[in-house]
């Protein structure tokens, strides 16, 4: 598996070969080239003159900002709307979007993360016209993108859901079978039993437990929920203290056990390190690690697999990951062109390439880019098209908003389980202790 | 009046104005005022609108509304508040004992004079003059749980035989801070007393050495007593930028594991910038003056002396 640029897959469209599979998609990459400004109709009447600034992350894979790049000149030859965009790491894009909110000046628009834009909803164009056309034209939003778009509280749509690069699982093929796993488990008690018989084996699987926004994040909430623990109640009382939770902690508990020392202190980047340099045999992650080493570790890349998250006692999929959407700010002298902008990214015509390209890094919000040729081109990126199936936002069941974005901030949950894992606090005490933790969050 | 125009000449606008301007009462307080602006507006106003938004609900983009002490009162029963504020302490309190010691013991070293001894001096500076980030970044490395270049050391001589988890537990991970900003330090100290050794006066030294002083002696009664005030000077500025230090500790480890290493700056913008609640991110970062302050105390009378 080669990395796939928009080049080479619109030379693999051309092919007759790709077209049965490609159809859909090759009909619209033509209409795209085809279409030439004076055709263009656009769903927003722009200002005259609009110029527009985007902050966005850099992408994990460098192809996903080269596809992009090209749409946005693509929407700028289309309308005249010159777009500059700035990449940042994507944990500074937070920061610099909150001071954007503060000051009320700086991006028209911003490729955020979690519940950026439920901290300062009033801050927020309403994007519910882009959002409804969307979700019209593509079979609707999965659950958890709209719990990171739609306000309740406003009954509006504040950010448009982009999508998430997902999290499964990565693995070594023949080190699983070594330790007696023909195929990766597929449930919480076969997945400990192959983390015991990898300990045994010298190959650990390694999950992080330190201050790792990310990966600390997701694989402790999917445990959690796996067991059917939750943060909080549906009308926001703390909800983190129960027997599941307890349940769930002594799980992460028999886990533990099972990893490399160090666990404790990894933040985002260690998983994929320990992962391509064989320290670890098992990692939960984005498709990253799958992609980095298909292009840059020839001797590994035919034993690195990918498999769904393994399903916990609740019976269906708990998967939590790391989600982007895009808002745009009040203060903007544009909005029009920057709904307009969010719109057309967000059409098949641009998205079905981007996505392409990037091999699903990010998996689209939309319900019907599930259809799209590259989650079935290979069936190690078969698990990332489903991440957003069952998926919960932070906070869950609680409401999205600034009680959820402090908690996740303050690494209430990930505390919990390292409290419990590494402090050797009982799971009960360490239930406890978040409680406390929770309450005064959302008191 | 007739009298006084015949011996004192009248004196044009021009010149009026600048016979004012050149009073003490005048061109004083007019030479200082840019650097009242600057220092108003830079320092005193953010200061004074973080005071505000602690004693305010205000997230981000919301002015919030005035509640009083309520801000301090949550952190002060908050356990990761006071975690971070022991570790702040403790922090800031090991680390300058040892950069205050080591610092001396290298100045003293330095301030002989030996071949490449201009060499020395100038490589000692490096990890003061590097980029924080940057430093940080290569420690992570160097105490990295996998593929830490210490552990390979200490496993290549024999002293241990599996990787040391310095990142990973409470008192390892703290330690390891305090021991990667001492590296840090130490050349600001360093230098601070090569400053001071070298403005001490040898006649001092020779006297003593006349005396039978021995070499110790002559550092307790001669060198250190001289050394004292730059050692405050040093000290109070040390400790005011290590008590603030953020970078290091957010680049290593985010406050963790289990908030372990979170100090009042991390804690600040986990809660303000990133969590959105700027009233109680304003409260921890304001509830650091007090200790600021007699810090800040201390480097100006110690200046003044």
């Amino acid at each position: 598996m080669h990395n796939i640029n928009r080049r080479d897959f619109l030379k693999l469209s051309a092919s007759g070969a790709a077209a049965a599979t490609l159809g859909p998609l090759l009909s619209t990459q033509a209409f795209a080239a085809a279409q030439s400004a004076g055709d263009y109709k656009p769903m927003f009447e722009i200002e005259d003159n609009a110029e527009l600034q985007l902050l966005r992350w850099t992408g994990f894979i460098k192809s996903d900002e080269e596809v992009w790049d090209k749409n946005t000149e693509r929407f700028t030859q289309l309308t005249g709307v010159k777009v500059q965009k700035q990449s940042l790491t994507w944990t500074d894009v937070q920061p610099k979007s909150a001071l954007a909110a503060q000051l009320g000046s700086g991006p028209d628009i911003i490729m955020g993360w979690y519940d950026d834009p439920f901290i300062y909803p009033d801050q927020l164009v309403d994007v519910s016209e882009v959002c409804d056309h969307l979700g019209k034209t593509y079979g609707g939003w999965f659950d958890v993108a709209k719990s990171y778009g739609y306000s309740e509280e406003q009954k509006r749509w504040i950010a448009v859901p982009v999508g998430a690069p997902g999290n499964a699982m990565t693995y070594r093929k023949s080190w699983v079978q070594e330790a007696g796993f023909d195929e990766f488990p597929t449930d919480f008690d076969g997945f400990l039993k192959m983390a015991r018989a990898l300990k045994k084996n010298g190959h650990p699987i390694g999950l992080p437990l330190g201050h790792a926004v990310g990966d600390a994040n997701s694989w402790v909430h999917w445990v959690l929920w796996g067991f059917g623990g939750k943060q909080a109640n549906e009308d926001n009382s703390v909800a983190i203290n129960s027997k599941e939770t307890v349940e769930a902690l002594d799980y992460a508990k028999a886990l533990f056990e099972t990893m490399p020392p160090g666990v404790s202190s990894w933040l985002d980047a260690n998983n994929n390190r320990a992962f391509l340099s064989g320290h670890i045999s098992v990692a939960q992650n984005g498709i990253s690690i799958w992609h980095v080493a298909q292009n840059e570790f020839p001797k590994l890349k035919d034993d690195i697999h990918n498999a769904a998250n393994p399903v916990g006692p609740v019976g269906h999929p708990t998967t939590y990951n790391l989600f982007t959407q895009a808002f745009v700010f009040k203060y903007t002298k544009y909005p029009n062109a920057a709904k307009e902008y969010l719109r057309f990214m967000l059409e098949k015509e641009q998205t079905a390439p981007w996505v392409t390209a990037m091999t699903g890094y990010v998996t689209p919000a939309l319900k019907a880019y599930s259809d799209l040729p590259i989650w079935t081109r290979n069936p190690d990126i078969t698990p990332y098209r489903d991440v957003l199936v069952g998926s919960h936002f932070d906070g869950w069941a609680g409401k999205p908003g600034k009680a959820a974005a402090r908690a996740l901030n303050d690494f209430v949950i990930v505390d919990m389980f390292a409290d419990a894992c590494v402090n050797g606090v009982s799971s009960k005490d360490a239930a406890a202790n978040a409680e406390k933790r929770l309450k005064d969050v959302y008191s | 009046m007739a009298v006084q125009s015949a011996t004192r000449p009248a004196l044009s606008t021009w010149q009026r104005t600048l016979r004012t301007l050149d009073t003490v009462n005048v061109l004083g307080p007019l030479l200082a005022a840019p650097a009242t602006i600057i220092l108003l507006t830079l320092l005193a106003y953010p200061l004074l609108l973080g005071v505000w938004l602690s004693l305010t609900d205000s997230t981000l983009g919301t002015p919030g509304h005035f509640i009083g002490f309520h801000n301090y009162l949550v952190l002060f029963r908050d356990p990761v508040y006071r975690g971070a504020a022991f570790y702040s302490v403790l922090y800031t309190f090991g680390a300058e004992i040892f950069k205050m010691s080591l610092g001396l013991g290298l100045a003293l070293l330095l301030n002989r004079k030996f071949r490449g001894y201009r060499i020395a001096r100038s490589i000692m500076l490096l990890p003061w003059v590097a980029p924080t980030v940057l430093s940080a970044l290569a420690w992570l490395w160097l105490l990295d749980p996998q593929f830490s270049a210490l552990s390979w050391l200490l496993q290549q001589v024999g002293l241990i035989h599996s990787n040391i988890d310095f990142l990973g537990t409470k008192w390892a991970a703290r330690l390891s801070l305090i021991a990667v900003n001492v590296w840090r330090g130490i050349p600001y100290f360093a230098i601070g007393y090569l400053a001071g050794l070298q403005a001490i006066p040898k006649e001092l030294l020779e006297a003593a050495s006349i005396d039978g002083a021995s070499t110790w002696n002559k550092f307790v009664h001669v060198t250190w007593p001289l050394l004292i005030p730059i050692t405050t000077i040093l000290v109070s500025f040390s400790s005011i930028w290590t008590i603030t230090d953020f970078q290091l500790i957010w680049t290593m480890t985010h406050g963790g594991p289990v908030n372990s290493t979170q100090v009042f700056t991390t804690l600040a913008y986990q809660r303000a910038i990133t969590g959105g609640s700027l009233g109680q991110g304003a409260a921890v970062a304001i509830s650091i003056i007090p200790v600021m302050l007699i810090l800040a105390w201390f480097a100006v009378r110690s200046t003044r002396e």
